[in-house]
């Protein structure tokens, strides 16, 4: 229902190529997806009521807090501030697609280990940030750490557990 | 979803002021869900690569509209000799935002607290307005004429900011006070860059956002700092004239008095790593 919030700024003049509505297609999680959207709909609220993945949460709506982080073509993104339009065509994981057949993720398990996880809301977004890290730098220090995870809120576990688990993740 | 750079600027031609450009969306999705947006209609530019790419020539670098934060970092030229404008970068919100906000959007988005517009000014940019009519080049400095207004015409699309090569040898200092470190938006922040000839500022150039209605550009402080060595009496000077420049106010973020200090505090602070 969320998106029902734009009809009044996108009612009127709108010129797609399909009108009001547009179709778009993109993988997700490795498998092909066809949607019918609205082109300014949060790619936030296609995936969460349309593709009933609902591991991406919701906490600002604003692009602060990260419970809504998505990898898009292979970079994090908010998915609250990525309209749907803009997806077409895109390469999206989310926390649904982080294990492998399976099998969890060395971050997810580290998480669950070392008490990374508490209420749950931040922890999609946060495994989808620290895997981001350590793609990027395997082996990341505390400040890398920080860095890679500063666009992530949590307000259960002082972060501590968080950082501590991300090092787990790389020394298994 | 306009299929070429040619197709969008014949849609804001045809209807001058009826469509909004749109790319990353870091900012305009947060007015767009809060019903805050005026537009109804978006063209989005988001997948124009005419857009992308950072050129370099023996006296520009030239950024296309769509750079993002995350691809202002990783340039080795801008990391080099415009090392503030990838501090701003890495300063503006997190990695999310980073990979998805682009450097055209910090600029026409037009907030007095936008991270890279004090570097931008600081480096002495130009921007490039394309339309159907052409293209012109015009100094960034001057081209935000009060809150929230620019000198862009509506059939006009920010294509392009260039950078003159000019910066050897200078000293370049770029804070931004915040509430917290990440993802905070400014309370103050201060780009300076300087060179000292003989223990003399021979050439100064300061910005400062958050401060003013627009980012302010502060000629009549650097006028008051060149030629002058950095002493106790021209950092008072300095900061008696940048006082008289910025027009801080309350807001949510902070004070009008607190902003005035700080801004102060970090031009004795930029003054006090010179070597003169």
């Amino acid at each position: 229902m969320k998106y029902m919030v734009f009809l009044p700024s996108i009612t009127g003049k709108l010129k797609t190529s399909t009108g009001f509505f547009m179709q778009i297609h993109f993988t997700v999680n490795g498998e092909e997806r066809s949607v019918e959207v609205f082109p300014m709909a949060r790619l936030l609220d296609v995936l969460r009521e349309q593709l009933h993945l609902t591991g991406t949460k919701e906490g600002c709506g604003e692009g602060e807090c990260g419970a809504c982080t998505v990898v898009i073509d292979g970079r994090i993104v908010n998915s609250c501030l990525v309209p749907a339009a803009q997806a077409n065509g895109a390469e999206i994981t989310t926390i649904e697609g982080v294990a492998v057949n399976g099998e969890l993720h060395a971050v997810q398990q580290a998480f669950i280990d070392h008490g990374g996880a508490q209420c749950g809301i931040c922890t999609p977004g946060m495994i989808l940030a620290a895997v981001d890290l350590l793609k990027r730098i395997p082996q990341p220090n505390e400040s890398e750490i920080r860095n890679g995870l500063a666009g992530n809120l949590c307000r259960c576990t002082g972060y501590m557990k968080i950082f501590e688990s991300v090092v787990r993740a790389y020394q298994k | 979803m306009p299929g070429s750079l040619a197709d969008a600027l014949a849609l804001l031609k045809s209807e001058p002021g009826v469509w909004k450009p749109f790319a990353g969306g870091t900012d305009l999705m947060v007015l767009l869900e809060a019903g805050r947006l005026a537009h109804r209609n978006y063209v989005n530019i988001w997948g124009l690569d005419e857009l992308r790419g950072i050129d370099v020539s023996s006296t520009h670098v030239t950024l296309g509209a769509l750079t993002t934060y995350t691809d202002v970092q990783a340039h080795s030229i801008l990391q080099d000799e415009f090392p503030m404008l990838c501090q701003a970068a890495s300063e503006t919100g997190g990695l999310a935002i980073q990979n998805r906000g682009t450097l055209g959007g910090n600029i026409v988005n037009a907030s007095p607290a936008a991270d890279s517009p004090p570097a931008l000014l600081v480096y002495d940019a130009e921007i490039e307005l394309i339309s159907t009519g052409g293209s012109r080049w015009i100094p960034y400095n001057g081209f935000h004429t009060g809150y929230k207004t620019m000198l862009i015409a509506p059939d006009e699309l920010l294509a392009r900011i260039r950078l003159p090569r000019n910066t050897r040898g200078a000293s370049h200092y770029y804070r931004k006070v915040g509430t917290r470190k990440a993802q905070a938006i400014s309370k103050v922040c201060f780009a300076g860059l300087a060179r000292i000839d003989q223990g003399h500022i021979e050439d100064v150039r300061i910005a400062v956002g958050s401060v003013a209605p627009v980012i302010v550009r502060c000629v009549e402080t650097e006028n008051t700092l060149r030629g002058h060595a950095c002493d106790a009496e021209t950092t008072q000077a300095a900061c008696a004239s940048l006082s008289r420049e910025i027009s801080p106010i309350d807001d949510i973020r902070s004070t009008a008095g607190y902003r005035l200090q700080v801004a102060q505090n970090l031009l004795t602070d930029f003054l006090s790593t010179l070597e003169t």
